[in-house]
């Protein structure tokens, strides 16, 4: 069995914190296990937090972007935080812009944003 | 006649008339330089040449890739680098060795085995005056890389225009080189002192062509998927007109005329997070 990459509950915001390279079957257990958890719990924000992953390929990339997208479906709003300079340049290279896709500097940025998203949607 | 008896010839004219030749040599040599070279200089330069070949001739003959002929060649080699990163030209650091021919000519073309012994010392200076100019072209080379890499560092400065607020200044034009340094400056300073505006002016940048927005474009999507809003301003009208013209699509990314208006908008963006701060919204 391999390892699955933990979805935290705080408040209305689940919290995905990636922490090891993904492997493309981590990949596919995140994406349903997010979704599972959004429904299961009323979640209105994802925070992804990349700031431990060196290498981010096409693959990854387009999985932050299908993320965002379904639980946009599921009524909630994705950021995607603390990408690094490095992956940025990699991911521009491959001609990946993450479209669609919120990102912040910071956890702390991207909390803030989440809060104020919220606020405005009321 | 043998090449032994030529190589005795050279080096007993060359040691008799030792003075003389050195003094035509150096005047020779200055008058090419027009006095960009103190005559001093100059003669000490000739003097510690001419014993390099006298010597390397007396013990080993006509050989220039002899190694009887290292002293000589090293010489030449400072000597070419010194006329190389003191501006002077190829032709004129050849002609530094090749004068030495015209000196010795009358002395020795009067008869036969002079004239033999003359051709084969020409041979030979005429490999040293090769020497010099590979020597020369290297060092210009060698300057020319230093200089390229000290242009990439000088010409990206990322500067901190404000708390949260980051400009680049680009100036010349834009390859995809410095493309990379620029982007990699930017995104490291966005991380170190956590901003979230930047802005990159291009009023410097002389012509925007396809590629440079390309490039530029790049640049202002990676900064955004850190999380980072990102502004390109300083387009002059010439630049707004070929942008226009070229059909170059710069999408939702804003643009302003001036670095002003840029700051302007971004400042009242950071403001406004800071107010929400303020009102217990974040």
């Amino acid at each position: 069995m391999t390892d699955r990459v933990p979805v935290l509950k705080i408040g209305e915001i689940l919290l995905v914190s990636i922490q090891v390279d993904l492997e493309d079957q981590m990949v596919l257990d995140l994406q349903e296990d997010l979704s599972n958890q959004i429904v299961a719990t009323g979640a209105k924000g994802v925070v992804i937090d990349i700031s431990a992953l060196e290498i981010v390929d096409s693959f990854v990339g387009r999985m932050l972007a299908t993320n965002a997208s379904i639980s946009r479906v599921l009524g909630a709003e994705t950021i995607v935080v603390g990408m690094r300079p490095a992956v940025a340049m990699t991911l521009v290279e491959l001609g990946l812009s993450l479209k669609g896709v919120r990102t912040a500097l910071n956890l702390e940025r991207g909390l803030k944003l989440l809060r104020r998203l919220s606020a405005s949607r009321g | 006649m043998t090449t032994e008896g030529n190589t005795q010839l050279l080096v007993e004219t060359l040691v008799a008339q030792r003075d003389d030749f050195l003094a035509q040599w150096t005047s020779t040599v200055g008058e090419d330089l027009q006095g960009r070279l103190s005559k001093a200089e100059l003669g000490h330069e000739l003097s510690e040449l001419y014993e390099a070949i006298l010597g390397a001739l007396t013990a080993s003959g006509l050989d220039g890739r002899g190694e009887h002929f290292a002293e000589t060649r090293s010489l030449l080699i400072e000597l070419s680098r010194n006329r190389a990163r003191r501006g002077f030209t190829s032709t004129e650091t050849a002609r530094s060795v090749f004068a030495l021919k015209e000196v010795l000519e009358p002395s020795l073309a009067g008869d036969e085995q002079g004239a033999q012994a003359y051709l084969q010392f020409a041979r030979l200076l005429d490999d040293l005056g090769l020497l010099t100019t590979e020597a020369y072209i290297r060092t210009r080379e060698e300057i020319i890389s230093s200089q390229a890499e000290q242009l990439l560092e000088l010409a990206t400065p990322v500067v901190k225009l404000w708390d949260g607020v980051v400009g680049v200044p680009l100036v010349g034009t834009l390859d995809s080189a410095r493309t990379q340094v620029v982007m990699e400056k930017l995104l490291q300073t966005l991380v170190d002192t956590n901003s979230t505006h930047a802005i990159i002016d291009i009023t410097g940048v002389p012509t925007v062509d396809t590629q440079v927005a390309q490039h530029l474009l790049k640049t202002v999507v990676a900064a955004r998927m850190m999380g980072a809003q990102c502004t390109i301003s300083g387009i002059r009208p010439q630049i707004a007109q070929t942008i226009v013209a070229l059909g170059i699509e710069f999408g939702d990314i804003p643009t302003n005329a001036s670095l002003s208006d840029a700051l302007r908008q971004a400042l009242k963006e950071v403001a406004l997070d800071a107010d929400d701060d303020v009102r217990g919204l974040l």
